[in-house]
Parts: structure tokens; sequence; C-alpha cells
């Protein structure tokens, strides 16, 4: 397909500006005007809506195709929330910073108010801050929280322990916030290896980051003791609520010694992944950890019963964002979570576990899978059966393309060879779910009898594998013309 | 009760725990220990979702969503042409997660190709990402960025940029050894003095925005060479809408360019979702945070894109990442790519100047009141500071109450600027309105 | 001279108390399609074990430590424009830099070819 900007004719314009109601007024001076207008693409609408519209064709997506993209909870979007979502379009953030501004906006900021505390009892924590714009901001605020609570005690820390099953944003983020990392091995029983976690731990370590359930999509039985040890060392526990689909109304972080959580709404409740976002990443603490959560916040003003919007409080970690968050991608996730209610989101984690625990066992006859225990919401087998004749785990992802399925996570998580993590969410269906584990065993099967078939995989769609290695060395990032 | 999104029959159910083996769903929670299980979970029970979006109208109603906004500040009230709301809206975009597997998914990669390209031609520079969170966290970044390409640890940061920016980047450095130099507004410029004395060769980089929050525009040509000559890069902060009249980054000098996407084509939302998007000089590319997409070729030699340079990113490189940003703003950077394609290159020239001639009228409008100045200390764009002889909180309270936000009073941000208030005039105010802000902005100040 | 190689996949080869350094084929196959080598700067002190070097390809990053202690004397940069040299030639075109060597007596530690072939065989 051509770029929009090859399809560029001079003068060609795709929206008519309203006519000026005021005079022109004199011009900037020369030193601050631009040379030339920027080479922006000149179309008609109707070409600017075919070229999107057929762009948009181009891709998968959970409303065209099966989604299975382990980690990263591809569940159905309810339609109803896009609606929602653009109830509040016009409303300008610094409104409710005026004097008299937060009468005008009491539904958005109740909307917040309230939406942090569900999020708060599905956690298990004390307060919640929506301000984080995705879950790997979560995960910096919640780094910068804990750094905050460890300077007003006077602790001198230097340390994030993270297991080798992590997400990468974890060390990274740990990272951006000045912390070194100690990974932590992972034991043959699939979770972090506990006396190599014991030996690792000292009075320097800041916090401990856990996905629980893990990325192998095992939940540590553990994770108590691993609590306890840590805040003996007045540690901190750290929950990547990346895998909340599996437990709600299961299992409260709060509950089990977590200290700070960061929930994905993209993931958990149910709002669009957008082609990569936006997403949101709110953060929950516990009542030590309350006095540094960043600015601006909601309060409840209990003189006039009306929600007002505090700017500063003198522990504060500061802003981590512009405004309130990702208010649009909120007003979705609370739609979402009114809409299915307690026990709504109680089956949405019995069938997610389910489904991944149907694939678990329907597939483990074809598909090596490392830990071989119950699941929770996900399932990660590896494509080392497949290896021996040749075939990798992203062979195996190019022919699912041509079958019309998205391809599962594949080399994630790193310690796993060849992994394929199968996320099948609670919104499919069974015929859905047995349709795609037929077409998996047919590809455990090609890989024994035609191994070399997958070399031009995938052959169903508009171009065939890409040269990766090209675009890393040339880096052509933008189109010159 | 069974919700539609959960779709088995209880039939459906049992198959699929005898193919598992379990004799219950709670069987597959065994793994957990009784004692780590949740005792209380009190959520509201579920509902319709019409009578969750009849609720949703009511959380709106309580909103006033009429008011005539003359405030920016950074998110600013802009046209959104139709065609954004429908592209966007198609599924195919906004269901689609980031594009790890390029074969079906060369519409998210191509647009956001062409939108790191329409990002590098209104900024002039070589290299753009695939969007960043919003323009505060993209301050930011590019500090981060900065300190990275010359491995130096100080910031010198225009007290002019958005209050709100210039938070995020103290609160995202608070924990690293960087040393952050904020240098005092001077007549609401860069406090070019104050430059002079404070850059030598550990600074990093100097960071300004324009037009700032003052609504002021400079010339910060000079300040590049300066910057250059003491080996440090200048990291400019813009509002896109503007660029359609101003200097681009590049011509000015600058290394890094920074700013919010939400006046292209997303709207208010009560301050997000938007889009920051950063761009750069090609040389430092690998410097650069998040995702960037890239050209190359498949089997057959045709065209396509992909993911590129996923090296520098936290799920190859972990702790050594250049940003732990993982999920961006793509579905707002499309709907930025749609309203930059339908505007065009004459048409963001034309929006500029609408807002140009509209802020400008207003401000001749304002200033004609007795006891209102207008900061003159340099040209504005679509934002301006005006001097009342009374408190400005006091002002905008009043006109609040007749549904005019008549704009940001900035004794918040600066010490001794409580008459100081900044007004935004965008395309999408009248000149009906606009006169309607003088009368009642007179008024106010009668009472 | 004589080529010497480390457990994380360096080589050197030391000639008095010279070294160049580079990785070895194994290394290099593992890695896949090398994008990019980055490369010290000349003067850099480095002891035995502490990070050199860096290199990148499509799907995967990795540091390259000092084989041995010294100081950088020269850089190989026409891996900036090629890095495929890696790929294609990595224990002899593409020589990364050459150390001049601040304790020749630390080669000991390092295996020479026939123990590293008998190393990778183990892995």
């Amino acid at each position: 397909m051509q770029l929009i900007f090859e399809q560029s004719v001079p003068g060609r314009k795709g929206v008519m500006l309203p006519a000026s109601d005021v005079p022109r007024a004199a011009a900037l001076p020369e030193g601050l005007r631009r040379a030339e207008p920027a080479a922006l693409p000149e179309l008609s609408e109707l070409d600017l809506v075919r070229h999107f519209t057929n762009l948009s064709r181009r891709n998968f997506s959970v409303d065209t195709h099966f989604y299975p993209l382990g980690s990263c909870t591809m569940k159905y979007n309810a339609k109803v929330l896009e609606n929602a979502a653009n109830l509040f379009a016009p409303l300008h953030p610094l409104t409710a910073l005026l004097p008299g501004g937060s009468d005008l906006c009491q539904g958005a900021l109740g909307m917040l108010y309230d939406l942090a505390q569900m999020l708060a009892d599905i956690t298990g924590m004390d307060e919640v801050t929506a301000q984080p714009l995705a879950g790997a901001h979560g995960e910096m605020t919640g780094m910068l929280l804990i750094a905050a609570y460890h300077k007003a005690k006077g602790n001198q820390k230097k340390y994030v322990v993270v297991p080798d099953s992590s997400h990468g944003t974890n060390p990274a983020s740990a990272a951006m916030v000045g912390y070194e990392i100690i990974t932590i091995p992972t034991a043959p029983y699939g979770d972090m290896d506990m006396e190599l976690f014991k030996q690792a731990m000292n009075s320097e370590v800041a916090a401990v980051m856990m996905t629980c359930p893990n990325t192998l999509g095992l939940f540590n039985p553990h994770i108590k003791e691993i609590a306890d040890i840590a805040h003996s060392h007045d540690a901190l526990m750290y929950y990547d609520g990346a895998n909340l689909n599996a437990i709600m109304g299961k299992v409260r972080p709060g509950d089990v010694g977590f200290d700070v959580i960061h929930v994905n709404l993209h993931k958990t409740f149910g709002t669009p992944h957008g082609g990569g976002g936006p997403g949101s990443g709110p953060v929950g603490v516990k009542k030590a950890l309350v006095p540094f959560l960043p600015m601006p916040c909601i309060v409840h003003d209990d003189d006039s019963g009306q929600l007002r919007v505090q700017t500063d409080s003198p522990q504060s970690i500061g802003r981590t964002a512009n405004f309130f968050g990702n208010f649009g991608v909120m007003v979705k996730a609370y739609a979402y979570m009114i809409m299915l209610g307690r026990e709504g989101l109680i089956q949405v984690s019995e069938q997610a576990v389910l489904n991944a625990n149907y694939i678990k066992e329907k597939l483990k006859g074809y598909f090596e899978l490392p830990y071989d225990q119950t699941c929770m919401h996900e399932a990660v087998f590896s494509a080392s059966r497949q290896l021996e004749h040749g075939v990798h785990a992203i062979d195996i992802a190019k022919f699912l393309i041509d079958k019309g399925y998205h391809p599962p996570t594949v080399y994630f998580p790193l310690i796993v060879k060849e992994a394929i993590m199968i996320e099948p969410t609670e919104t499919e269906s069974k015929q859905t779910l047995d349709a795609f584990i037929e077409i998996m065993i047919e590809a455990a099967q090609l890989a024994e009898s035609d191994p070399a078939a997958f070399a031009a995989m995938p052959v169903s769609m508009p171009v065939t594998r890409l040269d990766e290695t090209k675009a890393a060395r040339e880096q052509n990032v933008c189109c010159v013309g | 009760m069974t919700s539609h999104y959960c779709p088995h029959t209880p039939q459906e159910i049992r198959e699929m725990l005898d193919a598992i083996g379990v004799a219950s769903i709670e069987e597959l929670f065994a793994p957990i220990p009784a004692e780590l299980r949740a005792k209380t979970f009190n959520l509201p029970a579920g509902m319709s979702e019409f009578e969750t979006l009849a609720r949703m109208q009511q959380l709106a109603a309580d909103n006033c969503s009429q008011l005539s906004l003359f405030i920016g500040g950074g998110f600013y009230d802009h046209l959104i042409p139709a065609a954004v709301d429908h592209l966007a809206g198609r599924a195919e975009f906004y269901t689609a997660y980031t594009p790890y597997q390029p074969e079906c998914s060369q519409g998210t990669l191509q647009a956001l190709f062409e939108y790191q390209t329409a990002i590098c031609r209104l900024t002039g520079l070589e290299v753009s990402n695939a969007s960043l969170y919003d323009g505060a966290t993209a301050v930011a970044e590019g500090a981060l960025m900065a300190l990275r390409a010359t491995n130096r640890n100080r910031l010198l940061v225009d007290g002019c940029i958005n209050p709100a920016s210039r938070q995020v980047l103290k609160t995202y450095l608070s924990n690293l050894d960087v040393e952050i130099v904020e240098l005092p507004p001077l007549d609401g410029l860069l406090n070019r003095p104050a430059l002079a004395q404070e850059l030598d060769d550990r600074v990093a980089a100097l960071l300004v925005q324009y037009p700032n929050i003052f609504g002021c525009v400079e010339d910060f040509s000079p300040v590049a060479e300066q910057v250059h000559a003491a080996g440090g890069l200048l990291v400019t902060a813009v509002y896109p809408v503007a660029l359609g009249m101003l200097k681009s980054p590049a011509e000015i000098g600058a290394d890094i360019a920074v700013g919010d996407g939400q006046s292209l084509g997303n709207p208010l939302s009560f301050g997000g979702p938007s889009f920051g998007f950063i761009a750069a000089k090609k040389a430092y590319i690998r410097n650069m945070p998040g995702r960037i997409v890239g050209e190359t070729v498949d089997k057959n030699g045709q065209r396509g894109f992909v993911l590129t340079l996923q090296a520098r990113e936290q799920h190859i490189k972990r702790h050594k990442a250049t940003s732990n940003i993982c999920s961006n703003q793509s579905l707002c950077a499309l709907r930025g790519l749609i309203f930059l394609s339908a505007l065009g290159r004459e048409g963001l020239t034309e929006l500029a100047q609408l807002n140009y001639d509209k802020a400008q009228y207003a401000k001749a409008s304002l200033a004609a009141i007795p006891g209102v100045t207008v900061l003159q200390s340099a040209p504005s764009f679509n934002e301006f500071t005006v001097s009342l002889p009374k408190s400005a909180d006091q002002v905008v309270g009043a006109l609040l109450a007749k549904g005019i936000v008549a704009g940001l009073p900035l004794g918040q941000y600066f010490e001794g600027s409580e008459n100081l208030m900044v007004v935004t005039v965008t395309e999408k105010r009248s000149r009906k309105e606009i006169d309607l802000l003088v009368r009642e902005l007179e008024v106010a100040l009668c009472n | 001279m004589s080529i010497y190689f480390t457990k994380e996949h360096e080589w050197a080869k030391v000639n008095g108390n010279l070294a160049q350094v580079g990785i070895s084929e194994h290394a290099a196959h593992e890695l896949g399609d090398v994008t990019f080598v980055e490369l010290p700067a000349i003067g850099k002190q480095v002891k035995q074990g502490e990070v050199l070097a860096a290199i990148e390809s499509v799907k995967a990053a990795s540091d390259i430590y000092a084989p041995l202690s010294g100081k950088v004397v020269k850089v190989n940069s026409t891996l900036d424009a090629t890095p495929e040299q890696v790929n294609e030639s990595p224990e002899q075109a593409a020589w990364m830099l050459e150390l001049e060597l601040s304790d020749p007596a630390e080669v000991g530690s390092l295996m020479n070819k026939e123990q590293y072939d008998a190393y990778l065989k183990s892995l």
C-alpha cells in the first residue's frame, strides 16, 4: 500500500475550516515564523477515509480474530464502554482547579473517586491513585513511592529484587528510579527459588517486585512467607498487576502482604488496547505509603459534601503525569466494573482460569509443558519438541497467522526456551477454543510431517516475513520526501 | 447470573472440567492456600449495559459541558474533523495490541510509520518514536534522553515551561543523581543572564518551551548556539498546532523536540488520554525511549514495516533499557495522524492563522479595558498573559458562574502573580464569545 | 600470537602486552544478525570482567566483558557501518578493540582454543 504521503496532491484538502470572523492580525516577526509549511499529506476526505479504512483491514484485532497474546489479556472490549467515554469528551481538566470549578465537574470527580475505591476493594489496598498512564508508568510510580517511604524513614536502600520470570518493565522501572537490580532465578517448581531469595535479601533491599500468578501462569503458594521475609528487612512488596485477571475475588494482594500494586485497566478491566495504548495503570498502596501519593488527588470535603481537587501535600512524590491520568480509559474501566459487578468479576477470573487450563490439558500431549501444574489464566508451552524438527516458536506463530489466529506471545518469559504463552481470556467461547486447539495440534503434526513448510509462512498476509535486520541496520523511521 | 461476556453454558463448563479432570472450577484455584484467599470483596451487583450507560449519563450530567473555554495550559479546545472519530473508531485499530507480529499488524505499523513521518515533518527533525504517554512525561523523557546522549548530569530548565511538566520532570528524576537548575522567568521569558551564568560543561541540556506558559514566543536560535558551544543539547517542548506558523524546532537548532499531541484530534476528556511525542536528530536515535517503527522489505522484496531497534527496550534490555515504557498512546497518535492528514499542509497553516488572529483580536480587546494590561515582552500565538487590577482567582471565579472559563490564573504557580492570568483563544471561540468575555470581564472588574 | 577465550565467549589474541578482543563464533551465532556494536572510548581503563562494550542483534542485547585488564588503545570503527562483519568473520575481521594489558599474567585465567571447545560441548 502507498504511504499517505505518497498520495499527496498539492492544493487538496481533507477538511474545510470555518471562515475567520475577526480581522487578520499583523504577522509575527519573520524570525519567529517557519520558512515552509510542514509537508503534510494533501488529499480529499474520501481518499483519506479509504486510506485509513484499508490500513485497518491489514490488522488482526480482538474484534476480528482470536488473540491469545499471553500477558496482555486481550479480552473482548464491550461496545458500550466506547459510548460511555464519549460522554466526557468536552471537559477541560484545569476547570476542576479553578475557584468554584470543582462544582462544575462533580460527575468526573465522582467517577475518579469511586473508581479508586472500587480498585482498592478489589486489590485489598487502602488508597489508589489513578494518575499513572500505563502499567509500566504505574510500576515507576510505585517505585517512586517506595523510594519516598524509605527516604522518609531514613532507610538506606539500594536494591530491588525481581524474579527472572518478571516482565522486563519491572527491572526497567526500578532502574529508572535509581535502584540496582538483584535477579532471582526460577526454581524447577516454577516459582522464584526460595533459598536463593533468602540469601539475596539484606537490609539494603528496598522492594521485592512480584507478579502473582507469575508469567508462567503459576500462583506462588509461598507468597506470604516471601512478604514476611521482605518485611523483616523493611523491604516493601510490590505487586505487578498484569495478571490480576486470574484472581479477582479470589485473592486480594493487599491481604497477603503486598504494600504497593499497579493494575492495568486495559488488561483486566476490559478497555481496548488501541494498537499499543492508551492504557491506564492505577496504583494502590497500604496506609504507610498514602502520604507519598502523587498530586493532584480527589478528596471528599465533609463540610460541603462535595468532591474537590487537592494539589499539594507535604510528602507527596509530586506529579507523574500532566493531569488526572488517562481519564477516558478510566471511564471505560469504571463502566466495565459497575456493569459486571461483584459476581461478574469473580466469574471473569474463574472462566479465564478454566479456559487456560482447558487449553493446557488439550495441548500438553503435543507441546512441551515445562511446568506441568494447574495454571491460572495463562499456560506457557515450549516448542522444544518441534525444534527437534527445526521448527521454532516463531514458525508456529506464522502458521497460526495463516490460519486466522493472532499468535500467542512467543519467546516470553525468557526463562522458557521457545516459549509459547497462551492467554485465552474469559470472553472466548468453547467453540473458539476448540477450533484453536485443533489448529495448534495441526501445527504440531505439520512440524513432524513437513517441517520445511513453515519457512514460507505466512502466505496469506499483505507481506511475507519481514527483514528485521535490515530495519535495525538502516533505521528508516520516517518517509523522506 | 451468567454474563454474556463469559459465554460458556453450564453444560460446556461441565465438559471442560471433565476434560481437565477436575470436579469444579474451585478445584482449579486449589494452588492458592486457603489462608491467602480473599475474605471480603464488596463490589455492588452488576447490571445490564443499558443501566450502565444510564448511570454513566447521570455522572456526565453532573458536569458542566457547555462552558466557553478560554483556558489552555497544555490542553486545548480544538475542532476535530468527524473522520478522526470514525477512522480511529475502527475496531481493527482500537482492539489490536502492540504490533509484535508484523505480518498481521501492517495496518497499525504503517499508520505509526506515517505518524512518525508527520511528527518529523512538523518538527523538522529526522527521527520520531511511535509516541509517549503525554506532553509532561515527554519533557521528562526528553531530559533523560539528553542525559544519556551526553553522559552529563546537570539540566537547566527554563522556568517558563508549563509548571505541570516541570513537576513531572522533578518527580521522574527525584531519585537519580541529576542536578536540576530552574532558571526563574524574566518578564515572562527565558532568563538569559541566569542561563549565561549557569551554563557549563556539565550541562546535558537546556529545556525550553514555546509558546511558553505565559504564551510568549521567543527566538531560541542564539540560545541553541550557546548551549551547543558548551557541549549540551537543546530540548524544546512545543505546541504542535503552533508549528503551523512558528519556526520548527529544527530551524531553531533544537536537538530534541517533545510535546503533547492532544491538540491534534484528541478530545479534552478531562485530561486524557492524549499522547506525547518526541523527535530528535538521527544521531540520538539509540537513546530514544519507547517503540520505533522502521521500514524494511519482506522475502519478496515488498515494502513492509516492523518495530525496530527493540534492543533499546525493556523487554530485551530490562534494567539497562532506555526507558521502562511499554504501552504508549498509539490510538491517540493515530488520531493525531488522521487529524494532520485531514488538514494537510495548507490546513495546518490556516488553523494556526485562525488561532493567531482570534487571540490577537482578544488580546487587543482585553488590553482596551481600563486597568487591564497585557504582557508585551514578546509576541504571542494563541495564548497571552493579562494583568488584572485585582486577583485573577476572583475574576475567574466570577466569570465561571456565567459559564465562561476566562483563563488560567498564575498565582498558584508563580509567587507574586496573583493578578496574572493566561487567556487562550482557539479557532473554536467565535468573535461573539470573545466580545462577551471582554464585557463580562469589565463587569467583574467593576464589582 | 595466541588466542584465548572466556566463559562469556569473548576472545583475546595476545601479542606481548597488547590484546585484540572480539566475540567467538559461538556467541555471534547465538546472537543472530548483529545490528550494532557499541565500542568504548579510546583510553578507557578496564579491569578483567568489567563491561567493555555492548552488542545488539534484532532480538537481543548483551554486554562484552573485558577478558583481561588494561587500557583501550584502538577500536575497530568499521563495525559502525558494517556490524554484519561480526556474523561473517567474528574471530578475524570483526575484532572490536585492542587493549594495552596492565597485567599480562591474567592470561592464565583464560581458556585456550581446545579448552574452550570442550567448554562449549559441556553447555
